[in-house]
């Protein structure tokens, strides 16, 4: 299983982790791989903690659950790198929005990215868009995708609405800015 | 048709339109609410009826009269809700009626909880209503194999006038993945025995699963377990891996199945060679399958979501021949590939 990329996505309920994930599986289906997408559904609220974990693999997928060895982690909050970090590996990717997450984060060897997110998304026009600004992370960090094939998950996604697609576009642009 | 990325719910309800399912009726209950608001959104669209009932009770009862009626119907509840469903489904067998029911399963007892749990293959598989009666019961892993399981069944309901359920736990139906939806179209039947009117020009049909002279009654159980002979023979479904030099068998259903394919990978890294028999109808059970597993098996391990309820069949199946195995977890809590490798090491020997 060593293609497998597993990947998880928290933080609280509202900030937009859930839509994240299934962005990134769609893309991911429009690649041509295989993708799960599993959220976490204890009985969560806006304000409550929130997760979904998406694995994409060159080759069938078993158990769609990723209870460790997490490659890439984003995390929303600071209860998302309290649950999650320690199931990093070394390996790992980690993008924090630092907005919400000011302590620093450290994991030995793992690579740790800050996003100023929801600051970012406020000054792009949208704070519920901080969830796009961490697509930023993937797209300098991970390789996974384009950001045409983003643009192009978000066209299918909001189908016939191409002021949501501008809004998101325009904070993942921005979000990859402030990372240059 | 290429894929789409969709929620197990969604999927089921999706294959159960394109089955011509014309009739909806349920009532909410964690994990599988995206089944009743999909067929809410998307049943009218498709010519048919969806009616969020006043419990699931109504709601079972309610499918009974659309069935009564020759219309292609369906309900979906989760563990507790299938519970309270169990009088109607079995009246409806007691009527020879055809119907999909869903449940999408969650941790019991009693209330449990809403994470997912494979405590109700009993309730499933052995009638939890009251009666002489069995339900074929299809149990998906991958939410593609559900689209088709739920197409299926619906034939299946029609062909052997009898209720068919699809038992899925929580994970299947929250989880999503690429699915392709079905493009056959569904083969529907006339149903000379529904009692949608005759405009007096043919004799009324009866539908009711009362029978107050025994020797008819006899006559129509006897003529139902005859049926269910033929289900046995012609509609058990099985994926069974297990190859020549395998040593171990291991047999899982639904998802959990999937993390006992991870955990058979783990095994094979280490030297170990096992793989997995996993029944797709738990009703007919897959007996056979268990009678004839080549000589290199030694052990087999059953793994469920559960204190082991399949276990019992497995045994059966197995009939004393090999030393038959159990590993489970319950409350929702979920084994791990890791876990169920360490198991079979055990069992094996564990030095290998």
């Amino acid at each position: 299983m060593a293609t497998a990329t597993k990947i998880i996505f928290s933080g609280f309920g509202g900030q937009g982790v859930l839509t994240l994930g299934q962005v990134v599986a769609d893309i991911a289906l429009n690649q041509g791989k295989e993708v799960t997408w599993m959220p976490s559904y204890g009985a969560e609220m806006r304000g409550g903690t929130a997760n979904c974990s998406v694995i994409i693999s060159d080759s069938v997928i078993g158990s769609p659950i990723i209870l460790r060895n997490i490659d890439i982690l984003v995390a929303m909050n600071k209860p998302s790198i309290d649950k999650f970090l320690e199931k990093t590996s070394e390996d790992s990717k980690v993008f924090i929005n630092s907005s919400i997450v000011t302590d620093p984060v450290e994991k030995a060897g793992a690579e740790v990215l800050a996003i100023d997110a929801t600051n970012i998304a406020v000054s792009a026009g949208n704070a519920r868009a901080a969830n796009m600004v961490m697509m930023a992370g993937f797209l300098t960090k991970t390789g996974l995708f384009t950001i045409d094939e983003l643009e192009q998950a978000l066209t299918r996604r909001f189908a016939g609405k191409k002021e949501l697609v501008d809004v998101n576009m325009k904070a993942v642009k921005q979000g990859l800015e402030a990372l240059a | 048709m290429s894929k789409v990325l969709m929620k197990g719910n969604e999927a089921i309800c999706d294959a159960a339109i394109r089955a011509g399912c014309k009739a909806f009726f349920g009532y909410p209950i964690t994990p599988q609410n995206e089944v009743p608001e999909y067929m809410a959104k998307k049943l009218a669209d498709a010519g048919g009826v969806f009616v969020q009932a006043e419990s699931e009770t109504s709601a079972i009862n309610m499918v009974y009269g659309a069935a009564a009626a020759g219309v292609r119907v369906m309900t979906s509840s989760s563990s507790p809700g299938i519970a309270l469903k169990q009088e109607g489904i079995s009246y409806l067998v007691g009527a020879d009626l055809p119907c999909v029911i869903v449940s999408i399963s969650r941790a019991g007892p009693g209330l449990g909880g809403i994470l997912p749990g494979q405590g109700d293959y009993f309730q499933s598989t052995r009638g939890g209503g009251n009666g002489d009666y069995y339900l074929p019961v299809y149990a998906p892993f991958s939410i593609q194999e559900a689209m088709d399981l739920v197409f299926k069944a619906f034939d299946v309901a029609d062909e052997y006038r009898t209720p068919v359920m699809i038992l899925a736990d929580g994970m299947l139906g929250q989880m999503m993945e690429p699915c392709e939806p079905i493009a056959k179209k569904p083969n529907i039947t006339d149903h000379k025995w529904a009692a949608n009117g005759q405009a007096d020009k043919r004799d009324r049909n009866v539908v009711t699963s009362l029978s107050l002279k025994g020797e008819i009654l006899e006559e129509m159980v006897e003529r139902r377990f005859k049926t269910y002979e033929e289900i046995k023979t012609k509609e058990t479904m099985v994926d069974n891996r297990v190859q020549d030099g395998d040593e171990v068998a291991l047999v899982a259903y639904g998802t959990p199945s999937r993390i006992v394919l991870n955990a058979i990978e783990m095994l094979k890294e280490q030297g170990i060679k096992a793989g997995l028999i996993r029944p797709i109808t738990l009703w007919p059970f897959p007996y056979a399958d268990f009678q004839n597993l080549p000589s290199s098996v030694k052990n087999v391990v059953v793994c469920e979501l559960s204190m082991g309820q399949m276990v019992e069949d497995v045994r059966l199946g197995v009939n004393g021949k090999l030393p038959v195995h159990f590993y489970g977890r319950t409350g929702g809590m979920i084994f791990e590939p890791e876990e169920i490798a360490e198991q079979v090491k055990k069992i094996v020997g564990g030095g290998k």
